[in-house]
């Protein structure tokens, strides 16, 4: 019996579409919205006029506007890159500028009429897209400086962003206003550079996201605006908790304190700058109406959790019987896992600059999905899309909090901006309420069991999954919900690369009042961990090397050879030492393919990571110093949930509040990093997410190469 | 209360609450935005200035007890150790979102300054006040050997 997966799945909306000169560009479609469809005549056609996203200047500046958020992934430098690569521009000049809210012009190619970052998407979904924008520019410079000189364009080259006629030159800067008078090209007329022609597509660039070393770039948390007012929010203490009123005793009239109002969640206190409101805002007495607040407690949930995975649960794939299969086996493996929730925690807390006017609404902030935070602000407000403006910000990270589909923090905003109409106002969340805020990666908990023959040959493998889904409720639920069964609960769990004959996977779905969202690497944080530790468990209960097991049984070219060449960069095998272990995992993901070897120190039941060695296939590396960065980041992204970091609740209350508690890797924590990309003319693929996945099944299986036990409830040191 | 602060060698008469910590006297009443809220309670190390050249948290300490004292903030950053910090952070492409940055560098600079030729252990316990979330923690550390090293042989 095969029952599949109904639906639409990441893998199953691939597209590869040709472009000239060898480029292959990868496509992952994602849903789109039932609104605005009639927004863009030809929504699936990439804008590519160059007059949108490059403009250049007399003084010989290229500016391109990048479309996704540069949130310290590389979006301004690989965008960037990908328009100078086919406009022969000098890196010197290129200046990178965040795109403003505008899907008419800025829409992510594969999402419909709908801007936006995210799903690791930002490079791979842009490469064709970018390139062709440059080459237009190209042309139409060359056939404004043909004019000029009275020679005909295919006589002229470019080269480091000039023009080149015999020995006459002229740079862009010069032609700038001729060639923006020029005809925009069709796209499919444009002849791309062949690999060996490319200047930058592949090699290591200083980043264009500059600033960032001498305090000079602006972030949201930054903005300054004449008259502006800034606002700090106190939050019920539960989910879900509704203000009924407030006791200012007194606050209202400190010096600097301009209002304390109400909004849809709590209590704002607006004030002259942000000491003067913070100071306020702890005089402030508010009382709530917890009829319907969530009262969640996660000793609890994880009893409700490790309850319902017993249970016959909803059928997301099944191949062969399992049942039948795990009776006849020779070893048997059956494990459970736990992840915890966690928040988001990015440097930059939550925050936005609203001014609400007759008029309409300006808005600043890191936007990751400014249409949709437009059409929300249009929403509360009652008016257009098209009157709220959207000034796109750099993030101080995002981790997916700033993709929250209901846009909290920034309708917040609104809502407090309104009540003060014509003045703008910076909601500025502390620490603390950033990480009691909700929107958390959800509590997951798992049961796997799996089973080899006498010989080791795998024979069957049955996973039950347990907690909240993320998709559910918000606009992706249609085409990310099926039969019950959120896909980023499930993704990287199901389509097992390994070849079990007989598989059955169970979704358990557990609805609660705590928020949660995507967090990066999404649904593969825990179904790695699963799949990759019990696959190491198995192999060692069959009396096998890991590494060796995998490869025997591993049913991609592409999955095995990450996986192999991280055991031989690390020296797979090698003495380890008292209280030392290595471990391994692998994971295809974000259509890219990432293999981890850990080497830990036990410290008693301390675990010391000392080196982390990762292979990773994510198709042409535009730029391989930010893919390397990637990795190593995501690293320590990943790291810090293995290790230490939790979020607990008790009877509703979120018990953490800040770094102290809320646990997160630090420098002293770091292992040594080695990163290996695998050569590849591949399509380019994600790497913003991947490695923070891979860490912890690593990392476990390094613990147990150590000490003989599988830890598999994270974290390790909670 | 009206304080006088000298911030990156320049006098500043304020008047600000007196609890108002230093980070939001140079943040709001200043309007030198380079140095970052990230905690407000001296784990994160975001707001990281130099206080008579040693690294301090900015979030906590009160802009009264600044008085008298010479605050380096990351826009102020000159002089050999800071630039040179500054240059090979850029080379090495250390940042990634960057909101830390302002901390990390200005604690590299303070370490620098006292110790020349910091080891692991140094680093370590100098920057794990700082915390990345981006994860740059490899290249920071990379930096800050480097820079050691260019230092040294400048010298």
């Amino acid at each position: 019996m095969i029952v599949k997966r109904q639906g639409l799945s990441r893998r199953r909306f691939l597209q590869v579409v040709a472009g000239t000169g060898g480029a292959l560009v990868l496509g992952v479609h994602l849903p789109r919205p039932a609104h605005a469809e009639s927004e863009r005549p030809d929504a699936n056609r990439p804008n590519t006029d160059p007059n949108v996203f490059i403009t250049l200047t007399p003084d010989n500046r290229v500016e391109v506007m990048i479309k996704h958020l540069e949130m310290g992934q590389g979006a301004f430098t690989g965008l960037a890159m990908l328009v100078g690569e086919e406009l022969d521009a000098a890196w010197d000049q290129l200046v990178a500028k965040p795109a403003p809210g505008d899907p008419t012009k800025f829409n992510h190619t594969q999402w419909g009429p709908m801007q936006g970052t995210g799903g690791s998407t930002g490079l791979s979904s842009s490469y064709l897209q970018m390139r062709q924008v440059g080459a237009a520019m190209r042309q139409m410079l060359l056939a404004a400086a043909a004019k000029r000189w009275g020679v005909k364009a295919d006589t002229l080259r470019t080269e480091q962003g000039q023009v080149i006629n015999g020995n006459e030159r002229l740079s862009y800067g010069e032609l700038a206003e001729a060639a923006r008078a020029e005809p925009v090209p069709n796209p499919d007329g444009l002849t791309l550079k062949n690999p060996d022609q490319f200047i930058y597509i592949g090699k290591p660039m200083p980043r264009l996201d500059k600033g960032k070393t001498d305090g000079s770039a602006i972030y949201t948390q930054d903005i300054n605006l004449p008259g502006m007012l800034t606002a700090v929010v106190i939050h019920p203490p539960r989910f879900g908790a509704k203000v009924t009123g407030f006791n200012a005793n007194g606050a209202d009239k400190a010096d600097g304190v301009e209002g304390i109002v109400t909004f849809s969640n709590g209590v704002a206190v607006v004030a002259k700058d942000f000491w003067t409101a913070q100071s306020a805002a702890k005089q402030v007495k508010v009382s709530w109406d917890e009829s319907n607040a969530e009262r969640l407690s996660t000793s609890a949930m994880w009893e409700t959790l490790k309850g319902l995975t017993n249970q016959p649960g909803l059928i997301a794939e099944q191949k062969g019987d399992a049942s039948k299969a795990f009776a006849e086996a020779a070893h048997t493996v059956e494990m459970d896992f736990a992840t915890p929730f966690l928040p988001h925690a990015t440097m930059e807390p939550m925050n936005c600059v609203a001014r609400v006017d007759k008029d309409g609404c300006e808005l600043w902030s890191g936007f990751q999905m400014p249409t949709g935070d437009q059409m929300g602000a249009a929403r509360i407000l009652g008016i257009k899309p098209e009157q709220v403006k959207a000034n796109v910000l750099i993030a101080g990270s995002s981790f997916g909090r700033r993709a929250n589909p209901a846009w909290d923090y920034g309708l917040e905003c609104v809502d407090i901006a309104r009540q003060f109409p014509g003045k703008p106002v910076k909601v500025v969340w502390t620490r603390e309420v950033d990480t009691r805020a909700g929107w958390y990666r959800p509590a997951y908990y798992q049961r796997v069991k799996a089973a080899v023959d006498g010989e080791g040959k795998l024979l069957a493998w049955q996973q039950h999954i347990a907690g909240k889904s993320v998709v559910s409720g918000t606009p992706f639920e249609s085409a990310l919900v099926h039969n019950g069964i959120d896909h980023t609960s499930i993704e990287g769990a199901t389509d097992l690369p390994y070849a079990f004959p007989n598989t059955d996977f169970r979704v358990h779905n557990h609805n609660h009042g705590v928020p949660v969202q995507w967090w990066r690497a999404v649904g593969h944080n825990h179904t790695a961990l699963a799949k990759e530790v019990t696959m190491d468990a198995l192999a060692r209960k069959a009396g096998q090397d890991p590494v060796q097991f995998r490869l025997q049984q591993g049913t991609n070219p592409r999955y095995n050879a990450v996986l192999k060449t991280a055991a031989e960069k690390a020296g797979w095998g090698k003495e380890m030492g008292a209280n030392r272990g290595m471990g391994v995992a692998v994971q295809f993901l974000f259509e890219s393919y990432v293999a981890l070897v850990a080497e830990v120190t036990m410290e008693g039941d301390e675990v010391k990571v000392d080196k982390i060695t990762c292979v990773v296939d994510c198709g042409l590396a535009v730029d391989p110093d930010i893919v390397a960065a990637q990795m190593e980041g995501g690293i320590g992204f990943g790291l810090g949930q293995v290790l230490f970091s939790t979020l607990s609740i008790e009877d509703g209350k979120v018990k953490q509040s800040n770094f102290q508690n809320h646990k997160v890797a630090r420098m002293r924590d770091m292992p040594e990093v080695e990163v290996h990309i695998m050569p590849s003319a591949e399509p380019p693929t994600g790497v913003g997410e991947p490695a923070t996945a891979v860490v912890a099944p690593a990392v476990v299986n390094a613990v147990a190469a150590a000490t003989g036990k599988y830890r598999t409830h994270l974290p390790l040191m909670g | 209360m009206e304080m006088t602060l000298t911030i990156n060698g320049q006098s500043h008469k304020i008047d600000v609450a007196d609890d108002t910590p230093l980070l939001w006297v140079l943040r709001d009443t200043i309007g030198l935005t380079g140095t970052k809220y990230g905690c407000g309670i001296a784990q994160c190390g975001a707001c990281t200035v130099l206080v008579d050249g040693r690294p301090a948290r900015s979030c906590t300490l009160r802009a009264r007890n600044a008085q008298g004292k010479a605050i380096t903030t990351i826009e102020g950053n000159q002089g050999r150790v800071g630039e040179t910090v500054i240059a090979v952070w850029n080379e090495l492409n250390v940042h990634q979102c960057g909101y830390c940055q302002s901390g990390q560098v200005m604690a590299a600079t303070g370490l620098l300054s006292s110790n020349p030729k910091p080891d692991d252990a140094a680093i370590d316990q100098a920057m794990s006040g700082c915390i990345c979330r981006c994860g740059t923690y490899v290249r920071v550390r990379k930096a800050i050997k480097q820079a050691a090293e260019q230092l040294q042989s400048d010298s």
